[in-house]
């Protein structure tokens, strides 16, 4: 097991860092240096040799990528030429932000697609059940800045029952948990139907189980059984699927952000982009994809431990 | 009767005993009709400005009311179809092309390209797609090629990794290793022997992945990043919509029902196929 965890990790380590040269790489093989298309084409050239020097870009591309590293190493992002702010702290300050967004979406989609997952499995092929293999292919599907402009539109500027832009007030929690509802629904809705369908599956077949039949033949009430020894089991597979999900919505957040005009680290990126700044482009997607490799890495982690099947076909073959 | 005919038979009697995959075939149908025909279906030019018709909600001039612009919604949704259409065929084909090309070489050729595929497949799917796209696009520019350009980079692998795994498993068949002992050439094997067999799921993905590719473009329309004003993309309509919100809900309640239902077409009718041609595929369902 630890050999798996050690080789899993080397390649998640790996590819991190070919996709953040090759991300860096880019930056600085397009046409027109950096620092001319981040000031415009009307900069004097004392500006740009002033702004290229500041951000090292004077130097050879190997020298400033083993800056790079050489920074990230020690938790240093490098400087906003903009504001002169170090990018670490801007995007630490919105990281909050579109966390909280994420796991409110994440748990939201959870606490209604575990029950109704149980449910279809319980009740298979009642109206539920055929609802929820719907919803699972249909939802999941749909752009969810299709759902955001949708929620936005009636829930907040229609009907007004949310708060159409922002975060909430600093500091007070309810107004903040307030303007979360709608982009975390915006965010959620497409995991409910899958998290049900996932769960579903996973019932079935744990409810065929020994330890199951054993239990019905003792008595003991279909309540109990259901949740208190199939659903504990049946859940794992799904936690696995949560902690991707986690990763995958921290990106996709971004729409949800830019529909609300919430803060947030996709808000962040949108905007670095839109102002070439690229210091923080490549802060901003340094720790997206950070957060998305190291939350496959500990789902397969995960997965390994519960099924050992996987273990050995990693080890042995690809 | 000839094999074409045999296989959309086939499918027209699976399509009756599903009633969602049938409403995706429509739905599927209804949408293709529009968006070809649309020149000939809009009732106005999508770019003709009416300053004096600005935001009105629906008349019978206007069935879907008009934008910022005065221009008519319709006529805009049905050519932001073409836009959406052009998209996923030009990126969908030659993904699928060089996937199949990268799959089928890693899963028959030698073990260190691979390995090498493997991992240039997976760092391209470390990153969340979307980051992905909005790096891309600072470097270069928006414009449509690029968002064709990204989501060809980003689907290969995908289409790549099925290849893959169908190309290993096929390698090691009986028929394959007689055909290897004759002297076969690997071009010969992979033309005549993989590629038939692997091309069934690579169209059901195919059909599945429409709705990702249409929900990209139109993302990165919307965000400003995609087609150049004036064109009409359902992301750019839903744009101009959220600019306005607070004028006239029509352009973000036309730009999105489209997108709806090409996700929800797409994705039934894709079921479906997958249920008919490849039940192997299919979640553990009763």
């Amino acid at each position: 097991m630890g050999k798996f965890i050690f080789r899993r990790g080397l390649t998640s380590v790996l590819i991190l860092v070919l996709s953040v040269s090759l991300l860096f790489g880019m930056i600085h093989l397009v046409p027109g240096d950096p620092a001319t298309v981040m000031l415009g084409p009307r900069a004097t050239p004392e500006l740009r040799a002033e702004l290229s020097q500041r951000m090292g870009l004077d130097q050879p591309l190997v020298v400033q990528l083993g800056r790079f590293y050489s920074g990230l190493a020690r938790g240093d992002l490098g400087v906003d030429p903009f504001s002169n702010r170090k990018v670490r702290d801007i995007v630490l300050e919105q990281l909050p932000h579109t966390l909280a967004l994420v796991l409110v979406a994440i748990g939201g989609a959870s606490l209604l697609g575990i029950p109704l997952g149980c449910f279809a499995a319980i009740r298979r092929n009642s109206w539920l059940d055929r609802l929820t293999a719907v919803m699972s292919v249909a939802f999941i599907a749909i752009p969810s800045f299709v759902v955001a402009l949708y929620l936005l539109l009636w829930l907040a500027v229609k009907w007004r029952w949310f708060p159409a832009i922002g975060a909430g007030e600093a500091g007070n929690f309810t107004d903040q948990a307030y303007h979360l509802v709608l982009p975390a629904i915006a965010l959620g809705l497409g995991w409910v139907g899958y998290i049900a369908r996932l769960v579903r599956a996973s019932m079935l077949e744990v409810l065929e189980d020994n330890h199951i039949r054993t239990a019905r033949a003792f008595g003991l009430p279909e309540r109990t059984i259901v949740i208190h020894y199939a659903l504990r089991i049946a859940l794992l597979p799904t936690v696995t699927i949560l902690g991707l999900g986690i990763g995958t919505m921290l990106s996709s957040a971004l729409f949800a952000e830019i529909v609300f005009s919430r803060p947030g680290i996709g808000k962040l990126l949108y905007e670095a982009v839109l102002g070439r700044n690229y210091p923080i482009v490549m802060g901003a997607v340094l720790v997206t994809t950070g957060f998305f490799v190291l939350s496959t890495l500990v789902s397969d982690i995960i997965n390994a431990l519960l099924d050992p099947r996987l273990r050995e076909q990693q080890e042995g073959g690809s | 009767m000839s094999k074409a005919q045999n296989t959309v038979l086939r499918i027209f009697n699976a399509l009756k005993k599903d009633p969602l995959g049938m409403a995706g075939f429509i739905l599927v149908s209804i949408i293709l009709f529009l968006t070809v025909f649309a020149a000939w279906l809009a009732p106005h030019d999508p770019l003709e400005i009416d300053v004096y018709n600005r935001l009105a909600s629906p008349t019978a001039a206007h069935w879907l009311g008009t934008d910022q612009l005065g221009r008519d919604i319709l006529s805009r949704v049905l050519f932001g179809g073409q836009v959406a259409l052009k998209v996923s065929l030009i990126a969908i084909s030659v993904s699928m092309a060089i996937g199949l090309v990268l799959g089928m070489l890693a899963g028959f050729g030698p073990r260190w390209l691979d390995r090498i595929l493997v991992v240039s497949f997976d760092t391209v799917r470390s990153f969340p797609t979307i980051m992905f796209a909005l790096a891309i696009v600072a470097l270069t520019g928006p414009s449509l090629n690029t968002v064709i350009g990204v989501i060809i980079i980003t689907s290969i692998p995908v289409y790549a990794r099925v290849v893959r795994t169908q190309t290993q498993a096929l390698r090691e068949r009986d028929f394959i290793l007689a055909e290897r002992a004759m002297g076969a050439s690997m071009f010969r094997i992979l033309r005549y022997h993989v590629l038939p067999n692997v091309a069934a799921p690579m169209f059901i993905l195919a059909s599945m992945d429409v709705p990702a590719v249409v929900g990209m473009e139109a993302g990165l329309s919307f965000l400003g990043l995609g087609v150049s004003p004036p064109t009409a993309s359902w992301g750019s309509i839903l744009n101009d919509g959220y600019s306005y919100l607070r004028n006239s809900p029509w352009p973000i309640i036309a730009g999105g029902i489209p997108l709806i239902a090409v996700t929800l077409g797409f994705t039934f009718f894709g079921e479906a196929l997958r249920d008919i041609f490849d039940p192997k595929l299919r979640r553990k369902d009763p």
